[in-house]
């Protein structure tokens, strides 16, 4: 598999009326990689998505798909396979029916629409009608649609919503070999928690402006830093932490630190005298880190 | 064009709309076609002046029910091809797979055609089997094999298709579903007949009402109920003529739907 197209989008903007839904984006999304793309609801996703997919029209700036906008593609489903929020089904026909009825324009044969309906593990229900489908099977069934055209560009809006837990490791799974063939991939979510470990590089957006963009491991560098700490003398700890203005509160059999690195709270017992039993790092929580960054509050 | 064709065409038949309505339409023409020739053939002379149709002119009359009561059906069928996108949103994948929205709309107004024959050979048998059976045994006869007869059935069965042409293009206008399959009972049913009525009955006005859709269909099939029963307006265009204006609305409503439902953000 030859490696995907980068996605970019340049100071793309999106008015709804006085609405400013996407306010000057600019972001490049790499090949061989799982990108997580965040933020709350309402953040303007699902429209920077839509303008990267030629369903709307930007109030300003552009997106590419490689080196062009995405309409202006051959056959734009063999670039970039979608799934969106509110990729919707006729309720009248069957699942397999759904993938025929796209498979011409993608370029692909009937068989094709049966392969891939057996491998997103809907083999049995490829002939009942839609409108019976579970939230988790219409996911599914959006994720061979996206599939048919064997995309080296991968675009899926909140997947993991109405997913079981094995659907959820599965499609896990799915997306670490697609990026590890060389393809793009673009995960929207609203959680970081359920991309968390999923993802490579992040995206965040917020109010419709980027936040944060960087591999996962510089966004958990933004973490503030928490220790664990079991000790003989509870009270003086929490003396030292006063004295040192880190907010502790009680876990477990000890304390936990915020603020501070598992060093500093060392360092400072031992200058105190007081005996540790443990003192662990924590490190920080990841979605405590998402929810600042988007100006969300737990 | 023709991946896009292949497509359109398969979401028409792959749900169960298309037989359904198929099924309505064959019961309710052969049910009007025979209602309409047992009461050519048995009911006594008309005293209000009207003219009572006799020998060919009575069967053209018959068998142009096709279009003249049947149109609502292909109008229905071709305005559900565009609006059911909307409804279930299926237009972003449509979309995403062709993003060339005048090819997306072209193909479905082109591959609504042989659904539309169909329709039309469908109806156009059902009234023959409802009402030739009467004409025949108790009329004048059903005059099935003279040439006149036969160019009324054939063009039937051409206008059935114009009008699930015309119907996508109507559905790209209006494509809220319910709206659109209201507005084209209301029309069909009650705006246009009492149009072409109320029209016919004024001088001034008589001659606009044979640019009405349903009474340029009739031009076009050159037989018509209304004209037969001397309400309305007296005459039809040519048929050349009527085959323009009814293809002007479907191009001008498609224009319309393609500059403003088709020109919008999807989503």
């Amino acid at each position: 598999m030859a490696a995907g197209p980068t996605l970019s989008v340049e100071g793309l903007a999106k008015s709804f009326g006085s609405v400013r839904a996407v306010d000057g984006l600019t972001f490049t999304i790499r090949s061989g990689a799982v990108t997580g793309f965040l933020g709350p609801n309402g953040a303007g996703k699902t429209t920077t998505l839509r303008m990267l997919l030629g369903l709307t029209r930007p109030t300003a700036g552009r997106a590419l798909v490689g080196d062009r906008p995405y309409v202006e593609h051959e056959r734009p489903a063999r670039v970039v396979g979608a799934a969106l929020e509110a990729s919707s089904f006729h309720p009248g026909r069957t699942g397999l029916g759904h993938l025929e009825v796209f498979a011409p324009q993608v370029g692909v044969a009937r068989q094709r629409c049966r392969e891939l309906i057996e491998f997103v593990g809907l083999g049995a229900a490829a002939d009942r009608r839609v409108g019976g489908y579970s939230m988790g099977m219409r996911q599914r069934l959006a994720l061979a649609t996206a599939l048919l055209g064997d995309p080296p560009a991968i675009v899926l809006d909140e997947p993991a919503n109405g997913l079981d837990p094995e659907g959820i490791v599965w499609l896990r799974r799915l997306l670490r070999r697609f990026a590890d063939e060389g393809r793009t991939v673009l995960v929207s979510s609203h959680v970081l928690a359920e991309v968390q470990h999923t993802v490579d590089d992040v995206v965040i957006i917020a109010q419709g402006r980027l936040v944060h963009a960087s591999s996962l491991e510089d966004l958990a560098h933004l973490a503030a830093p928490e220790t664990y700490v079991e000790s003989p003398d509870l009270g003086g700890v929490s003396r030292l932490c006063e004295e040192r203005g880190w907010p502790a509160r009680p876990a477990d059999r000890g304390l936990l630190v915020g603020t501070a690195t598992a060093a500093e709270v060392g360092a400072a017992a031992y200058r105190a005298g007081i005996e540790l039993h443990q003192l662990a790092s924590r490190g920080g929580d990841l979605e405590d880190v998402f929810l600042r960054l988007t100006g969300g509050t737990r | 064009m023709r991946p896009a064709l292949v497509a359109e065409y398969r979401k028409l038949v792959s749900t169960r709309m298309w037989w359904v309505l198929l099924i309505a339409l064959a019961a309710y023409l052969a049910f009007i076609g025979a209602v309409l020739a047992f009461s050519l053939v048995f009911a006594p002379e008309d005293r209000s002046g009207g003219v009572t149709l006799h020998g060919v002119d009575a069967a053209t009359a018959v068998y142009g029910l096709t279009n003249g009561v049947g149109y609502v059906f292909p109008l229905v069928i071709g305005s559900l091809a565009m609006t059911t996108e909307f409804r279930h949103q299926t237009i972003t994948q449509s979309l995403l797979v062709e993003p060339r929205r005048s090819v997306f709309l072209g193909a479905k107004l082109l591959a609504t055609v042989p659904v539309g024959l169909l329709y039309g050979l469908v109806a156009t048998a059902a009234v023959v089997l409802g009402s030739a059976p009467l004409l025949a045994g108790w009329g004048d006869g059903a005059f099935l094999t003279d040439p006149d007869v036969i160019e009324v059935l054939l063009l039937s069965v051409v206008v059935t298709a114009l009008w699930a042409v015309i119907g996508v293009a109507f559905g790209s206008v209006l494509p809220n579903q319910v709206a659109a399959i209201v507005v084209i009972l209301a029309f069909t049913q009650f705006v246009e007949p009492i149009a072409r009525f109320a029209l016919g009955a004024f001088d001034l006005t008589d001659g606009i009402a044979k640019f009405l859709p349903g009474a340029a269909a009739d031009g076009v099939i050159g037989a018509s109920f209304f004209v037969a029963y001397g309400g309305g307006s007296g005459d039809l265009l040519p048929r050349w003529a009527a085959l323009m204006v009814l293809l002007g609305y479907g191009a001008v409503l498609a224009l319309v739907g393609r500059l403003t439902t088709l020109r919008r953000d999807v989503g």
